[in-house]
């Protein structure tokens, strides 16, 4: 790896970036090589984001230089750099969700004949590109209806038609599954080999050790550690983002479940889930596993009356109906949503709000809301939380792992006995990860009652007293904590059974 | 701290931005008129922006939670020529007195409660568009007063009418009733919309639905309120109307809905919702009187210019919303 090092393309030297009077990014170096891929980690908050978007001429440096084949530039616009062949993808999609994703890919640069468009034409060229990334969507699609990881590809694919010398792709993992990453990261290799220089941010250490040649490693807005990837195992990039020593992932496990406090009988969700059956205990961890798409969050959406379905379900052992999310936190039971930016807070609003949104009433005097009362909520919830940032900014400005602590802040104020956790930690650095694990654990270690769903199957085995794997709206089999391995599960959420008594054992 | 500037400059720009054009308007008006401080003129013109001032109270709040209603002009007519038809029914078994005329609000209430909730029943369990669902009550309440007036007038009772009118030209320590009855539900708006759940509801629906519902709020329920709260105002708003010319014909309350609007995105209320403010609907449905007080009072642009003022204006408070937005 490395023997011929290539002339950079793109290079930031000495780049520091400013908002107001707050300096966000100090003296960053990083070097962009063609044929080289490139990974940048670090905590959330550490100045990746900024870092990328001015590679990518989203923003210009306040101090510094930019450089694009040894020559200083200083782009005015996004198209320049996109000119230039720099091309960024988002965590957000770019995409325009009515349109086709052949109309995606194409968008801004259709090929025209005459005056009319040249549909064949495009159409023949989407299919070479999707067949190029092993997607298998058809071009007619709406793009509203595709799933994280083929939105991904059509955002590749976009990529790849605009002839991209550097492809900049902010945490492109992050939504996708494991069989999906592997396609990805095929996809990368590919284009490293074409001569492309890709930069990428990834939470998942595995996957840099697997494709980065080189690493940058961030913290506080600084490059704490630069150089050939292959210096560093997972631990130590760890260690160096966290900038102390990690310890262990996750605290030891209590093991010792109450009462029923769910239970749920033959439950279908149309479309999503059939004959779902599962119950907790009290202080017990649940937790529940399948590739995305496999119906796990749809079926605790339906058990929360957050969609319809149809079931037996008792909470605290009596027979209850529950059509709306209110009448299951009045039993309580809340679901905390994996979609904190669309589905979990209200991005344009402050702290105070989206802290006491779900538990308002707790907090109306007379009629009123006590604000005093709210101000002191958001004290400590901040302190219980570690929650960064300050008091008065919009949730917007917050980082994504500021933002999961306050969603998760927000849905324990309902003080629920009965807590559902869909993806506790999408998208949010080790650090944080960490801290969440903790919440959760010390949650069931006061007796509520808790499921995890995750796609990270060490979290899910990490943390899980017990794991429920799902596979295409059913579930296929059901691990005690001493037979969750990775491969086991691996194996139910695949479908590919093997027959041992122990993970036959179904509910 | 970046946020910190961007939320400070955000609140400066559409607060300030109303008030400062209010004030601008009272000065050119001072200049252009001596007589337009005058009590009489002001308390004239407080008087008439109050029944659009209480509908655009209610509206604030449809509004704030993400809906529209294009139907409280059309509401108003209708249930004005309603009140008229009740109060001369029951008049030679009541005969002329108080009892008649509390018959005439309750039925403006209770009318306008119904079709506030027939409007949000329709939204809220049927889940169809807003400005679909009131584009068609508009529709049905404007051509229903013109089949109640058989295309004419619907006239009170001219007795009635003079024992009714003070409600509209009565009023205590010289303020007449629209303007006590405008302040009461400002005040109560403004409560209701900054310190109750309700109010606190209504914008986080407006902001984001979906968060709202994963955060267990009742969306259904609160936007059925909205509709609700706006209907009844639309029924007070006709009670200190109907007394003021005694009848309702089929030009009653024409493009009311749209000055209601008007005025609540001048005050800062965010159209597409999620932010919302009352006394800025105060402020905007004052701006939008005014600059017709001074057209009339001038004879520097002819009053027949008013629209266009109004428009314009209207066009300018949302550019300024959004600069304000865009570069904080």
């Amino acid at each position: 790896m490395g023997d011929v090092v290539n002339q950079p393309v793109l290079e930031l030297r000495r780049v520091s970036r400013s908002f107001g009077p707050i300096e966000v990014l100090h003296d960053v170096d990083i070097v962009l090589r063609p044929g080289r891929v490139h990974a940048l980690i670090g905590e959330n908050g550490a100045g990746k984001s900024t870092t990328m978007k001015i590679m990518a001429g989203y923003q210009p440096p306040s101090q510094g230089e930019v450089e694009f084949d040894g020559q200083p530039v200083r782009f005015q616009t996004i198209a320049e750099a996109e000119g230039l062949g720099i091309s960024m993808i988002h965590q957000e999609f770019n995409l325009a969700e009515q349109l086709t994703v052949e109309q995606n890919i194409f968008l801004g640069r259709e090929i025209r004949r005459g005056l009319l468009l040249d549909k064949p034409a495009m159409r023949r060229r989407t299919r070479e590109l999707l067949a190029r990334l092993d997607c298998s969507v058809s071009p007619d699609r709406r793009v509203s209806d595709l799933s994280n990881s083929d939105k991904q590809m059509v955002e590749i694919a976009k990529a790849l038609l605009r002839d991209t010398r550097v492809l900049i792709m902010d945490e492109p993992t992050a939504v996708l599954t494991r069989s999906e990453t592997a396609v990805l990261l095929r996809q990368v290799r590919a284009l490293k080999e074409a001569g492309t220089a890709v930069l990428f941010t990834s939470h998942k250490l595995d996957e840099v050790s697997e494709i980065a040649d080189d690493l940058t490693i961030m913290r506080d807005g600084r490059v704490v550690w630069s150089g050939p990837a292959a210096e560093m195992d997972e631990h130590d990039m760890a260690t160096a983002m966290v900038g102390r020593e990690m310890s262990d992932l996750f605290a030891p496990k209590l093991g010792q479940p109450g009462d029923l406090a769910l239970e749920v009988r033959n439950l279908n969700v149309a479309g999503h889930a059939t004959d779902i059956s599962l119950s907790l205990r009290q202080g017990e961890i649940l937790g529940v596993a399948g590739l995305i798409g496999s119906g796990r969050t749809e079926t605790f959406e339906a058990i929360c009356g957050l969609r319809p379905g149809q079931g037996d379900i008792r909470v605290f052992g009596k027979p209850v109906q529950i059509d709306q999310p209110w009448q299951a936190q009045a039993l309580g039971m809340c679901y905390l949503t994996e979609d904190r930016k669309t589905r979990g807070l209200l991005l344009d609003k402050g702290m105070h709000e989206n802290l006491t949104l779900q538990a308002l009433e707790r907090f109306v005097d007379r009629g009123r809301i006590d604000r005093a009362a709210e101000d002191d909520a958001l004290t400590r919830a901040i302190a219980d939380f570690d929650i960064r940032g300050h008091r008065d900014s919009l949730i917007r400005n917050l980082s994504g792992g500021n933002q999961q602590k306050l969603l998760f802040a927000k849905v324990l104020l309902a003080e629920p006995r009965i807590v559902i956790i869909d993806e506790p930690t999408r998208g949010i650095d080790i650090g944080t990860k960490q801290q969440m694990y903790e919440f959760i654990r010390n949650l069931a270690s006061q007796g509520q009652a808790i499921v995890v769903i995750s796609s990270e199957m060490q979290e899910v085995i990490g943390l899980a007293d017990r794991v429920l794997v799902m596979r295409q709206g059913r579930i296929m089999g059901e691990l005690q904590d001493e037979e969750a391995s990775e491969d086991a599960i691996v194996r139910l959420a695949m479908g590919v059974v093997q027959t041992t008594p122990a993970e036959e054992k179904t509910v | 701290m970046n946020a910190i500037i961007r939320t400070d400059r955000r609140l400066s720009m559409t607060v300030v931005g109303p008030v400062l054009g209010l004030i601008a308007l009272l000065v050119a008006g001072a200049l252009l008129n001596p007589n337009f401080l005058g009590w009489d003129n002001l308390t004239n013109v407080l008087a008439r922006s109050a029944f659009i001032g209480i509908i655009a109270v209610g509206m604030t709040f449809v509004i704030t939670a993400g809906g529209l209603d294009l139907s409280v002009g059309s509401m108003a007519a209708f249930i004005a020529g309603l009140m008229i038809l009740m109060m001369n029914k029951a008049l030679p078994g009541l005969g002329v007195g108080i009892p008649v005329v509390l018959l005439g609000m309750a039925t403006a209430l209770i009318a306008g409660l119904g079709a506030g909730l027939l409007n949000g029943l329709l939204i809220t369990r049927l889940g169809i568009e807003p400005f679909i669902v009131t584009l068609g009550s508009m529709g049905i309440y404007r051509s229903l007063v013109t089949w109640l007036a058989d295309g004419g007038t619907l006239s009170l009772d001219f007795t009635l009418r003079s024992f009714y009118q003070p409600v509209y030209y009565g009023g205590v320590f010289g303020i007449s009733w629209p303007i006590i009855v405008f302040a009461l539900v400002v005040i109560i708006g403004e409560i209701v919309m900054r310190s109750t759940a309700f109010g606190r509801h209504c914008a986080a629906i407006g902001s984001n639905d979906q968060v709202a519902r994963y955060s267990s709020v009742r969306v259904g329920h609160v936007r059925l309120m909205t509709y609700a709260a706006l209907g009844m105002l639309v029924g007070v708003a006709t009670i200190m109307y109907v007394p003021r010319l005694g009848s309702a014909s089929s030009a009653t309350g024409v493009l009311w809905e749209l000055e209601a609007i008007a005025a609540v995105i001048i005050g800062g209320t965010v159209l597409k919702g999620g932010f919302g403010r009352v006394w800025g609907t105060v402020i905007g449905v004052l701006i939008l009187s005014l600059i017709g007080n001074i057209l009339n009072l001038t004879d520097f642009v002819s009053p027949y210019l008013n629209g266009a003022i109004q428009g314009a204006i209207i066009v300018l408070a949302v550019v300024l919303q959004r600069e304000s937005k865009a570069d904080g």
